[in-house]
């Protein structure tokens, strides 16, 4: 460790001052920050908070749903990234359709399915696409792709959101002392490495919040975290992680995004809809969209969950009352408690210690 | 040639097969018995264990679906510090399979039974409809003598050794099935290296073959069935250079990664720097390592896995949830 990060690391572990709550808004950094234990690293007066960053952990029942009914009711193969596969709809989940015969099909890379249905151009499939701004360029490649292999026998479920909007009503929220919920945020790597760290400025300006930048690397989390405590009330981007991220943005990602997508409103499942939070499919290709707009629904499995509040940061995970009794990875009520960056999943290995904290 | 249902026929054609392929590969004075079942000499109390092979694909870099059947089931006899002697196979073999495919599979067994030196004494094959998959089970006896391997033996103060880098054979297969072969399969007989802790005069309380879940896994069930806390420091978990930056593409973990040639060894602390003198000088066991230890917990406190984290943090670590890689073995 060198000698800076470490005169951090003492800064954030003797740290006395006013509690300060950062809140993380992307799941990987969730499972970063577990994976390099930052939480017993830092005082307990900073309060690292995992915010709405999982995609699966976002997206409304209704969204599953409509998958499920796609492969039971119009015979479409599935095919989805793996966080998804156990995300529970109202009823099932992919998992356990999969179980009773469904072909529902796992992959690594959109792209895969470009080739299934080539191979098999009598079957109709369909990719289950949900993400980020970071994942959207993915699909839109994939759409570019079937273009000019013209395969008509795909479709694309989407669920996919953009940060800007959704962090704006984290903003906004306030504890019951009016002060603010948040008093930083770690701003997300990959997002800002396709989009800029410019997405999060006005925000920053408009509430006096600091978003920090964040890498994924224990030391470059750690730097981005003391940014963000140290800078608490000043309104500005601070990039903590600059051999990825650029003002700016990758263009040549945004332009192919836009090119197949453009902004909607989208159901953050726990947050209700967020206006011009979400992309869809633009009209001229709706040939490839299976049938997205209006999956707003959604329906908590158990109505104790409040996925929402914890999403949200108004409560820990370990505050929930179904936490690591009823809500187990194996019988997951939410998909926090599924997801591999779900907040949820990565509270359950303390559940003992942190009983009502 | 493909396979087709009249190999399964119990006939003929089931004779051939067994002629041409089986016999071929690995006959011995046991099997030509032709008999039912089979008698064996044994001089000890014996383990006992049986295991099954579904992986996909079954060839991959390293290994293949042979190799993993004999060494499998040799290294879940070691870990009980049992000398693996005889294994039973039994095929399952789906119509269209190429013979190609399962003469080298025969093959390879062979060859794993012959460097972990135990006898092939049993078999059996089947055919069912399908897509020209191929099953194995295989089901071993070791002999155990005087040893008293298990892990209700751990005592506090122990001290936790991995025989080698982790992950390797779970990024073999998730490398092989996106078309990226870049890790090497560690799939390996370990009976030999165990041998030599035992030859050494060491004092192993308890052992486990790291396979499906990962080291994390392994480590968890045994802190629970001790009713002890292991500790493990991330910076000595070894771990290869080409698995690290795999992991790291895939966002996985290589203490959750699956390995088929790696032992966990739990013994006392004062014998552990000789053990990893012993096991380095083994052929699967360069990178052997001590990577943690076990203590005793509070008063009503569960016992946990942690890991000390490379930034000086501690982090609870669980059994794998959900699925992992499906058909990894």
């Amino acid at each position: 460790m060198t000698e800076e990060l470490e005169r951090m690391k003492e800064f954030l572990s003797g740290y006395d001052g006013e509690e300060v709550r950062i809140m993380e808004i992307c799941g990987s950094h969730t499972a970063a920050i577990t994976k390099n234990g930052l939480r017993s690293i830092v005082s307990d007066r900073i309060k690292l908070i995992s915010g709405p960053g999982c995609p699966v952990c976002v997206t409304p029942s209704a969204y599953i749903d409509r998958l499920i009914e796609l492969e039971e009711k119009e015979n479409a193969t599935v095919v989805t990234f793996g966080d998804l596969l156990r995300v529970p709809g109202s009823s099932k989940s992919l998992s356990q359709i999969k179980g009773e015969g469904a072909d529902v099909r796992m992959v690594y890379s959109p792209i895969s399915i470009a080739d299934f249905a080539q191979n098999e151009p009598d079957r109709q499939f369909v990719f289950a696409a949900v993400g980020f701004e970071t994942t959207t360029p993915l699909y839109a490649d994939l759409l570019c792709e079937l273009t000019e292999r013209k395969i008509e026998n795909v479709r694309l479920l989407t669920s996919l959101k953009t940060m800007p909007n959704a962090v704006d009503a984290l903003c906004s929220g306030r504890k019951e002392n009016g002060e603010p919920l948040i008093d930083g945020f770690l701003a997300p790597g990959h997002v800002c490495s396709v989009a800029g760290s410019c997405i999060f400025k006005p925000l920053a300006e408009k509430y006096r919040i600091p978003f920090a930048v964040a890498g994924f690397e224990g030391g470059e989390l750690l730097t981005a975290i003391y940014g963000a405590v140290k800078n608490r009330g000043i309104g500005k981007v601070f990039n903590y992680y600059t051999r990825a991220v650029t003002e700016s943005g990758n263009k040549k990602a945004m332009a192919l995004t836009s090119r197949f997508f453009t902004p909607c409103d989208a159901v953050w499942r726990g947050m209700g809809n967020i206006p011009a939070s979400g992309m869809k499919i633009r009209d001229v290709y709706s040939r490839f969209d299976a049938g997205s707009e209006g999956l707003s629904d959604d329906r908590k499995i158990n109505e104790k969950c409040c996925c929402g509040e914890i999403l949200t940061g108004r409560r820990t995970p370990a505050m929930c009352p179904l936490f690591g009794s009823v809500c187990t990875p194996a019988s997951p009520q939410g998909a926090c408690m599924v997801s591999e960056e779900g907040s949820c999943r990565h509270a359950y290995p303390y559940r003992a210690a942190a009983r009502g904290k | 040639m493909k396979i087709v249902m009249a190999h399964g026929s119990g006939g003929d054609m089931t004779r051939r097969l067994i002629e041409e392929i089986f016999s071929k590969a690995y006959g011995n004075e046991y099997l030509s018995q032709l008999e039912d079942s089979t008698v064996l000499p044994c001089e000890t109390k014996i383990a006992y264990t049986t295991d099954s092979f579904v992986v996909t694909p079954p060839v991959f870099p390293g290994g293949d679906i042979g190799r993993l059947a004999i060494c499998g089931t040799v290294n879940d006899l070691a870990a009980r510090g049992a000398v693996p002697k005889y294994v039973s196979c039994g095929f399952i073999l789906e119509e269209g399979l190429d013979a190609e495919l399962l003469k080298k599979a025969a093959e390879s067994m062979a060859l794993a039974a012959k460097e972990a030196g135990v006898l092939i004494a049993a078999g059996d094959t089947k055919v069912v409809e399908g897509k020209g998959g191929l099953y194995i089970n295989t089901s071993g006896i070791g002999f155990v003598y005087e040893r008293d391997v298990k892990a209700k033996n751990i005592r506090s103060g122990d001290a936790v050794i991995v025989s080698g880098t982790v992950g390797d054979h779970h990024a073999a297969i998730l490398g092989a099935r996106l078309g990226m072969q870049s890790v090497s399969s560690d799939v390996a007989p370990l009976n030999g290296m165990v041998e030599a802790l035992f030859e050494a005069g060491l004092n192993v309380h308890a052992m486990r073959d790291v396979t499906r879940g990962g080291l994390a896994t392994v480590l968890c069930e045994l802190a629970e069935a001790s009713e002890k806390h292991i500790e493990i420091d991330e910076e000595k978990i070894p771990v290869s250079a080409a698995v690290k930056s795999f992991a790291g593409l895939m966002g996985l973990e290589p203490v959750y990664m699956g390995n088929e040639g790696k032992m966990v060894i739990i013994l006392p602390a004062k014998e552990a720097e000789r053990a990893v003198g012993v096991l380095r000088m083994c052929k699967y066991a360069e990178n052997a390592a001590v990577i943690g230890h076990v203590y005793e917990p509070e008063k009503e406190e569960k016992p946990e896995l942690t890991v000390k984290t490379a930034l000086g943090g501690t982090r609870v670590l669980d059994v794998l949830a959900g699925e992992g890689l499906p058909r990894i073995c």
